[in-house]
């Protein structure tokens, strides 16, 4: 939703970066604001994970140039868990699994970090599980996944749910989700979709990094953009999404191309 | 060392034998035994890293020191040993500096099992003890095995009738009060056709200077029976531990291990599983938690010698400081062990640059019809499972922490007593969270 009174809360200008000193992103450009859904679209390969990745702080990926301020901080500033604390939360694509660890265990301590960085209470065990039943409800998830291994065992649609959980937990002032439509049925996008809507709120944002258009039908994003070589290339309404699900990308980077060239024309 | 210097260390650790009292009438040849074992360690030698089977394990800084018998029993109060007890046991046999407490020990009369030690209960069941003890943890050529045996006189004895469940798991904790001593544990379990019990072997400290345990258990199952060991080393900093443990097991019986290494400067584990009937079945399982200093070596040996057995074997070494941890893990299939099924994995973490593990695990194969795997990793912690940790707001160190943690928790778990298994989850938790 679009806000009058909205504030910034990400800001992104020439962003560069690189994996295995491959470069992936190459000067991308974005900008968020309180209150807004925004759908980041691309084909394979365009750098759409890699930028949801370089703005949780994953270690292998290394900024080489441009800025990221969230909130008026420097992001790069802060480690990723100093991110997260910030309020900058990402769904993995991939959820990890960790063996031997409980999601109850898990899921409080990451609560309680957060709710000591707040300077609010923390929730012994009880509590918590109190706390974390109501909001399995919200994505109906089975409370025998608390005793669990985190995502040991989980189907692929169980992963997401459980990524949607922390980020119910954690309520995030950015949640970007990577990728979080991918390998689910129809039931559970519906569930999953359900789930970040009704977490949305004024002071917070989304970004969805998505392949498909089906998402979009149940999250409906304020701006659509392509990106394409590591780079937004184009930016609209939520009716680009329906134009690129029947035209492709192809027509996106050719008109881009020409765009460039008009502009070297121009200067 | 040489072998002067050997000798002369053995046979100060076997002056105070021949003050040992002479074992009761039905029990005469256990004197002999005894003698048997004094002979034996005047032909052997202490190991050295020349032999093949102690490699990795210098244990100079052990014979360097001198260590006595216990004299007397060191009076303790159940208060003393409370927070090693376990809630669900059914019976507890408690041994402080190797000698017999029975005024801290508690036996179910109506159990069905018989718990006693040698010189207690040894006469009533002379027959069965001298079929078995000191028949499957053979002395000739293990110095320890034998100078256990030459000091043989309270032994924890676990006797499981047929058919009979014991209920709850069985208890036998060494507690070590006082420096220089050397204590010998001794434990036999003999489990009957078609019984089931869990032992749980436990190795404390109530102090932090140097002794030394030098512990052999031996346990025979029966055909059908059914037995859980459970065994926890948690020794004083400055102890020295080594244990032989010699298992047989009968037609389509069941043995399920999981031994635990938390303490010790130096600690060495040998386990021989036979499997000398049809259709047994193991799981072998194992934990070394170490840091700074310590050595923690575990060698087993699993005999398949008969076909349609089973074995089991999960490893794992959790090495921090400048620790070194070696595990030696051999699966034997005999010729004729047709259908033998195995599988063995050593996982090893190594949370520093100066920690160090060997991992050794050997197959040995002379049947034809067989399905054995086997695999051994050393690794760090995975920095993806770091990432997605810190993500989520923990900070680095604590990430680390509890994914150590969780590569621990995974032995653990397979624990078959719940307060055992959060006795030990808890000192894992603290022990990780303390690694340098």
């Amino acid at each position: 939703m679009i806000y009058q009174d909205s504030r910034t809360l990400l800001e992104v200008r020439g962003l560069r970066a690189t994996v295995s000193g491959i470069e992936i992103l190459k000067g991308l450009d974005f900008t968020v604001n309180s209150g807004e859904v925004h759908a980041i679209m691309g084909p394979n390969g365009s750098g759409k994970s890699t930028f949801a990745k370089v703005l949780a702080g994953h270690p292998a990926y290394t900024v080489t140039g441009g800025t990221v301020s969230f909130m008026g901080r420097n992001l790069f500033d802060l480690a990723p868990e100093e991110r997260a604390r910030a309020g900058v939360f990402l769904a993995f694509q991939y959820p990890i699994e960790i063996p031997g660890v409980a999601n109850s265990q898990f899921l409080r301590l990451a609560y309680n970090t957060l709710q000591a960085q707040r300077g609010k209470d923390e929730l012994d065990p009880l509590e918590f599980d109190d706390f974390v039943r109501e909001k399995m409800k919200l994505l109906e998830m089975n409370p025998d996944f608390l005793d669990r291994s985190v995502n040991e065992g989980f189907s692929g649609g169980e992963k997401k749910r459980n990524e949607i959980l922390q980020m119910a937990i954690l309520e995030p002032r950015l949640a970007i989700l990577d990728e979080t439509d991918s390998g689910l049925d129809i039931d559970a996008l519906r569930i999953v979709s359900q789930g970040v809507n009704q977490l949305a709120n004024p002071e917070s944002a989304t970004v969805l990094v998505t392949h498909y258009q089906r998402l979009l039908n149940y999250i409906v994003p304020d701006f659509v953009h392509v990106m394409e070589a590591g780079r937004i290339i184009k930016t609209g309404g939520k009716e680009l999404a329906l134009e690129l699900e029947t035209r492709g990308y192809d027509w996106v980077g050719a008109e881009h191309l020409e765009q460039e060239a008009a502009g070297r024309v121009a200067a | 060392m040489n072998a002067i210097a050997a000798a002369g260390y053995l046979e100060s650790l076997l002056a105070g034998q021949p003050h040992l009292p002479a074992a009761s009438p039905a029990l005469g040849w256990i004197n002999e035994l005894r003698a048997e074992a004094v002979d034996r360690v005047g032909e052997l030698t202490v190991p050295s890293l020349r032999d093949e089977d102690w490699r990795f394990t210098d244990i100079s800084q052990l014979t360097r020191l001198s260590f006595q018998r216990a004299q007397a029993l060191t009076p303790l109060l159940p208060a003393d040993i409370e927070r090693f007890h376990i809630a669900e046991a059914s019976n507890r046999l408690v041994f402080v500096d190797g000698l017999y407490a029975p005024r801290l020990s508690s036996i179910a009369a109506d159990s069905g099992v018989v718990v006693t030690h040698l010189t207690e209960g040894g006469a009533e069941h002379a027959a069965l003890i001298e079929a078995h003890l000191g028949r499957h943890a053979n002395f000739g050529n293990n110095v320890f095995a034998a100078l256990n045996t030459a000091f043989l006189q309270d032994a924890a004895l676990i006797l499981v009738p047929r058919n009979t469940t014991v209920s709850g798991p069985l208890h036998v904790l060494f507690i070590a009060t006082q420096a220089g001593v050397a204590s010998y544990p001794r434990c036999l379990l003999v489990a009957e056709t078609g019984s089931a019990v869990t032992l749980i072997e436990d190795y404390v400290a109530l102090q932090e200077a140097a002794y030394f345990t030098d512990a052999v258990t031996e346990i025979s199952v029966a055909d059908d029976a059914q037995v859980s060991h459970v065994r926890v080393q948690r020794e004083g900093t400055q102890g020295f531990h080594i244990a032989n443990c010699a298992v047989s097991l009968a037609r389509a019986s069941r043995y399920h291990s999981v031994s635990v290494a938390l303490g010790a400067r130096l600690s060495r584990y040998n386990l021989n599983v036979l499997q000398t009937g049809e259709g047994a079945e193991c799981s072998v399982d194992g934990l070394a938690l170490i840091a700074s200093r310590q050595l923690a070596d575990t060698h087993t040996y699993i005999d398949h010698a008969r076909p349609f057995g089973i074995s089991r074997q999960l490893h794992k070494c959790i090495v921090g400081g400048a620790a070194h941890a070696v595990f030696n893990g051999k699966i034997m299939v005999r010729p004729g062990a047709q259908r033998t099924d195995s599988a063995q994995s050593s996982r090893n973490l190594l949370l520093s640059d100066k920690a160090y593990i060997d991992t050794q695990p050997q197959l040995e194969i002379f049947a034809d019809d067989v399905k054995c795997t086997h695999g051994a990793t050393v690794g760090q912690l995975d920095n993806e499972e770091v990432f997605y940790l810190t993500s989520r707001g923990l900070s680095d160190d604590v990430a680390r922490k509890l994914l150590t943690y969780a590569f621990g928790a995974e032995i653990i778990e397979r624990i078959p007593v719940a307060s055992l298994r959060q006795q030990l989850a808890q000192t894992v938790l603290a022990q990780t969270s303390g690694q340098p």
